[in-house]
């Protein structure tokens, strides 16, 4: 597997660490509701089909928002995720 | 019976190889396969079947083969399971047929096929079940040592494999006419071509089936074109070369076979595993015939027609007088031509009722095999036609079935393949795959002419997505005659009909499968092992498939397929993990200091990758303990030197440095004095301790952050994440700097008196201090903090300079009454304070179980902080921090021992925690014990019984406070 990196262009799979759902961007406020927390640490989409994935491309050190299809194994875009959003 | 025939394109006759099989000395010839050679020299049974230990020969002429395995002697040892279809012949090969004792001839296990009733389907399921206290002592074993196809050799592969990575415009798998056009059309429009094909000899069919292409023989058009791409030089061939896996991104996986064919390979690596990442890629890996199943079908001399026309073809085996069972036009045009070439066809048996055309030979149609004769090998075969049975005398029985498409890695990501009526056989969903595409016979167009068609076509389209221009390239004739056929899956008349030879599987099993419920294709593949063998039932799936359908009044669509998965060839360890042994799978990071901690004779200890010294022996130590408490003594009472170089190092520098070390920090350090250092506790969002370290502010914007030495990785990526994804605008900057500064702590008594050698003077610095200083020219930092909780220091240099530094101070330390301590010392240091490490941060732990809680700011947010506040991460049922004594100061403490009340048994219900860290002290002159007990801070004085189960020692302790020595902390701050 391939993914692409703004900073390297396309590198190999062994490059890149994943920690799943790019849900995890959306860290809910200090005073946000338990169940506001608890949705944001334990409960993340594991979809077949389009997915928002984080990606860390450990040379450069950039983390990404990486959009594929988990069923057609297509890459369909990827952010730093400074740019995402 | 004469057995080689006249011709044979893939063989030198003047160059004989010989070889043995089997102990018995054989010749052979130089272009020939094992199989090849085998067939030959007349060796009928080339290995036993797995159940039934019944004598299999030579199915097939390519990596399909389901029967021909063989252990090959290389570097000294068996390898098991080769397949001799795909094994070149060189001169020396030593093989022996494998399953089957004393001999492949007379194999004493065969006395199985006689218990064949009692063997059926699900027969360990339903045998090995009761009693139950049979399981491990007597069931297993027997099972394991029948199981299993091939020995494993015991000893260490000794065996060189490589590892390559290739990168192309465009991957074409297989060299038949199809994959020739595409290659040849792709490599003259410019673009990079890499072809692979799994034969020694690349051309596929036609090198086997003759014909003519462009008008002349199919054989010369082959080399014609060859040529031409091998002139190329945008065009890579790789022979010998097996893709076995498709992945995301255009990456293929593949198997070279480099050096398994030579004699001598020398440095040449057996195998090399290929990453191949094509920006397109073209499937043109043709077609397989499929068996039917008869009655008695798995009786050496019986073949599939393609392979009795391949090894007539290449290989110039004579196989005797020929039977042909076949139920397409394919089987019948083949006969005709093996024929006219000078093969003694007996007869040509078709199922189909409307089959005529002229030939030299009886053709029986409407007819079928029914059932075959010959102990060692086939001698006979028995045919039914409108219900009369007659007897040919044969030594060969060609089958053809028809053809399945080699669509297994079109399906490999997942897609499922569609059902084609027409030529009776699952056929690749056009665009299932990003950039893969199958043509020709893998997609079921199976006339040469449609193949040469189909290749241009690919190609054309592959280039066009490439942004290539395609050239004009003319069409060469061939024969395009139509495939037309009748299903015929098994004969239905009495005796076993095999469906998966190496397995034994046989269609009875598949019925009795679907009759006890496992009618679902998947679970009929696991009740009678269907499928799994190393050919993983590349002949016999579809069949099987076929088969369970008519017991289950189900189509074969709707039935469905088995899930292809990689590797579609078998792929050997060694080549999996070439490069990857021994320190190619674990490399070794090292110390400025290494070659100097080495040589005064420390055994190391690995840390993460690094490497440390775990103590410094002296002559005349009894054992390592001397050593360490030796090195304890010189920190506690003079001065001891350690190289902490391995510890993480983040340079945080920006205007918003100290607001983002806030956020990570359950502390605040946008406070912290410039000059001043801070012990810090990061936290994971969800509330439990990441790591600790310290934190220094070298200047106003400017911190240098301390992770430890396992978790410099993990925290590094921790704050590129917050800061990219929380921090977005903030100025500031992330760098790790651990390999650049070498670091060296200087801790004891005299550690000041020390420093005034290197700096001139006893340096002016506070506890939790920082300043910059030259060390001669070389500009440092020093640090004073402490991990041993004597007065310490820290100095760093640029890491050019370690090995000089580090030299330097063990000689002065030594010249103070001190010297250098390893691993085993600091950890007993910090135990006697009580001071942490990743042996109780162990992931499940809370800055209120390390009673830290203090550390913990109210006044801001910060990463984990809303989690570590949730209900169940404090309060009196959790594992808190203690310290543990033994009551009898001698008594060993054990690290992973478990902690009772002292009268109750060693249950999981009466835990009331577990040991993390122990040591002897030989300060306090006491085992100590650093331990997380439920509700721990409010039992210190409680006695409670420790108990290692695992290595038998048992001792009472009392919890205390986790500081054991100078809880006040004076001698570090003086
Ligand atoms: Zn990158």
């Amino acid at each position: 597997m391939r993914l692409p990196c703004p900073c390297c262009g396309w590198r190999d799979l062994r490059e890149f660490t994943c920690i799943g759902a790019a849900d995890y961007l959306e860290r809910p406020t200090a005073d946000a509701p338990p169940e506001a927390w608890d949705a944001y640490l334990h409960v993340r989409d594991n979809p077949a089909g389009p997915a928002r994935e984080l990606w860390y491309h450990d040379p450069c050190g950039t983390w990404l928002v990486v959009e594929r299809d988990t069923v057609m194994h297509a890459v369909t875009g990827s952010r730093a995720v400074e740019d995402a959003q | 019976m004469k057995r080689r025939a006249s011709g044979g394109s893939a063989i030198e006759r003047a160059r004989g190889v010989p070889f043995r099989f089997d102990g018995r000395e054989m010749r052979g010839c130089r272009g020939d396969t094992l199989a090849s050679a085998l067939l030959a020299n007349g060796v009928r049974p080339v290995g036993r079947s797995f159940k039934y230990h019944r004598p299999r020969g030579v199915l097939t002429a390519g990596s399909e083969e389901p029967n021909a395995l063989v252990e090959l002697k290389r570097d000294g040892a068996y390898q098991p399971n080769i397949r001799a279809t795909l094994q070149e012949l060189h001169p020396g090969l030593e093989a022996r047929a494998q399953n089957c004792w004393p001999s492949v001839r007379r194999d004493v296990l065969a006395v199985n096929d006689l218990l064949a009733p009692f063997l059926s389907a699900g027969f360990y399921y339903k045998t090995f079940m009761w009693p139950r206290a049979f399981w491990e002592g007597l069931y297993e074993p027997l099972i394991r040592r029948a199981a299993g196809l091939g020995r494993l050799p015991r000893a260490y592969d000794a065996s060189l494999h490589e590892r390559a990575f290739a990168f192309c415009d465009l991957l074409v798998i297989g060299s038949g006419p199809t994959g020739l056009m595409a290659a040849l059309t792709a490599g003259r429009a410019g673009a990079d071509v890499v072809l692979v094909e799994e034969d020694r000899q690349m051309g596929g069919l036609p090198l086997s089936q003759g014909g003519q292409i462009d008008g002349r023989g199919a054989d010369g058009w082959v080399q014609r074109v060859l040529r031409e791409l091998q002139g190329l030089p945008n065009v890579r061939l790789m022979p010998r070369t097996s893709v076995f896996g498709v992945y995301d991104g255009g990456v293929f996986g593949a198997l070279e076979r480099v050096g398994q064919h030579l004699a001598e390979p020398g440095l040449v690596p057996r195998e090399c595993y290929w990453r191949i990442t094509a920006k397109r890629a073209i499937l043109a890996s043709g077609a397989l015939e499929r068996p039917i199943a008869h009655p008695g079908n798995d009786r050496p001399g019986v073949m599939l027609l393609s392979a009795v026309a391949s090894y007539w073809q290449r290989w110039a085996v004579d196989p005797g007088r020929v039977v042909v069972f076949g139920n397409n036009d394919h089987a019948l045009t083949t006969a005709q031509a093996l024929a006219a070439e000078g093969m003694q066809i007996a007869a040509y048996i078709d199922s189909r009722e409307d089959v005529a055309g002229e030939a030299p030979f009886p053709l029986r149609a409407g007819a079928e095999v029914v059932g075959t004769r010959g102990r060692q090998g086939l001698r006979e075969v028995t045919i039914r036609a409108r219900g009369r049975e007659s007897r040919i005398a044969c030594d060969t029985l060609g089958l053809s079935g028809g053809w399945n498409p080699t669509l297994a890695l079109t399906c490999h990501q997942g897609a499922r393949p569609v059902w084609d009526e027409a030529i009776a056989a699952f056929v690749p969903r056009p665009g299932m795959l990003p950039g893969l595409e199958a043509a020709g016979a893998a997609r079921g167009c199976f006339s040469t002419a449609a193949c040469l068609a189909d290749g241009v076509e690919a190609a054309r389209a592959a280039l066009a997505e490439l942004g290539l221009t395609a050239p004009d390239i003319a069409l060469p004739e061939a024969d395009d005659s139509p495939y037309t056929l009748r299903p015929l899956w098994q004969v239905k008349a009495p005796g076993r009909a095999w469906l998966d030879f190496a397995n034994d599987v046989t269609t009875k099993d598949v019925k009795l499968a679907a009759q006890e419920g496992f009618a679902s294709v998947e679970h009929m593949k696991r009740y009678t092992t269907q499928g799994m063998a190393p050919d993983q039932g590349k002949s016999s799936n579809m069949g099987a498939l076929a088969v369970l359908a008519d017991a289950t009044g189900g189509s074969i669509p709707g039935t469905g397929t088995t899930t292809f998965r990689p590797p579609f060839v078998p792929v050997s360890i060694g080549a999996l993990g070439a490069g990857a042994r021994g320190k190619g799978f674990r490399p070794e990071r090292r110390t400025t200091s290494d070659t100097q901690v080495r040589a005064l004779g420390a055994p190391m200890i690995e840390a993460g990758l690094w490497y440390r010294p775990s103590y410094f022996p002296k002559p005349g130590d009894p054992d390592w303990r001397t050593a360490c408490n030796r090195e304890v003594g010189y920190v506690r009472k003079a001065v001891g030197v350690c190289d902490v170089s391995t510890l993480g190092k983040i340079a945080v520098q920006g205007p918003d440095a100290g607001r983002f070390l806030d956020f990570v920090y359950t502390g605040t350090m946008s406070r912290l004095a410039v000059g001043r250092v801070r012990y810090g506790l990061m936290l994971r969002e969800d509330g439990h301790v990441m790591d600790d370290g310290t934190c220094a502010r070298l200047g106003e914007q400017d911190y240098l952050v301390t992770t430890t030495t396992a978790a410099a990785g993990e925290v590094m990526r921790h704050l590129e994440f917050v800061q990219q994804a929380f921090c977005r605008g903030w100025q500031l900057r992330l760098c790790s700097v651990t390999e650049q500064w070498a670091q060296m702590a200087i801790a004891g008594p005299l550690a000041g008196e020390l420093l005034a050698h290197v700096l001139g003077e006893v340096p002016d610095l506070p506890f939790m201090g920082y300043q910059p200083v030259q060390v001669g020219p070389v500009a440092a930092r020093l640090f004073r903090i402490s991990f041993s909780g004597e007065r310490g220091y820290e100095l760093a240099v640029p890491a050019r300079y370690g090995a000089d530094l580090f030299r330097q101070l063990v000689a002065l330390a030594e010249g103070l009454g001190g010297g250098a301590y390893g691993m085993e010392a600091l950890n007993v240091l910090r135990i006697e304070k009580g001071f942490l490490t990743h042996a109780e941060i162990d992931g499940f732990v809370t800055a209120f179980d390390l009673g830290l809680q203090g550390m913990m700011s109210r006044k801001k947010d910060f990463i984990g902080k809303a989690a570590s506040g949730r209900p169940g991460l404090t309060g009196a049922e959790r594992l808190q921090l203690v310290g543990l004594r033994p009551q009898d100061p001698t008594a060993e403490l054990t690290a992973g021992a478990h902690l009772y009340p002292r009268e109750a048994p060693a249950k999981a219900t009466h835990g009331q925690g577990h040991v993390k860290s122990v040591c002897y002290s030989p300060t306090l002159g006491t085992w100590l014990g650093l331990a997380l007990v439920t509700n721990g801070r409010a039992r210190h004085g409680e006695m409670l019984r420790l108990d290692d189960g695992l290595r038998g020692n048992r001792c009472e302790v009392t919890l205390c406070d986790p500081v054991f020595f100078d809880p006040e902390g004076g001698r570090m701050r003086d």
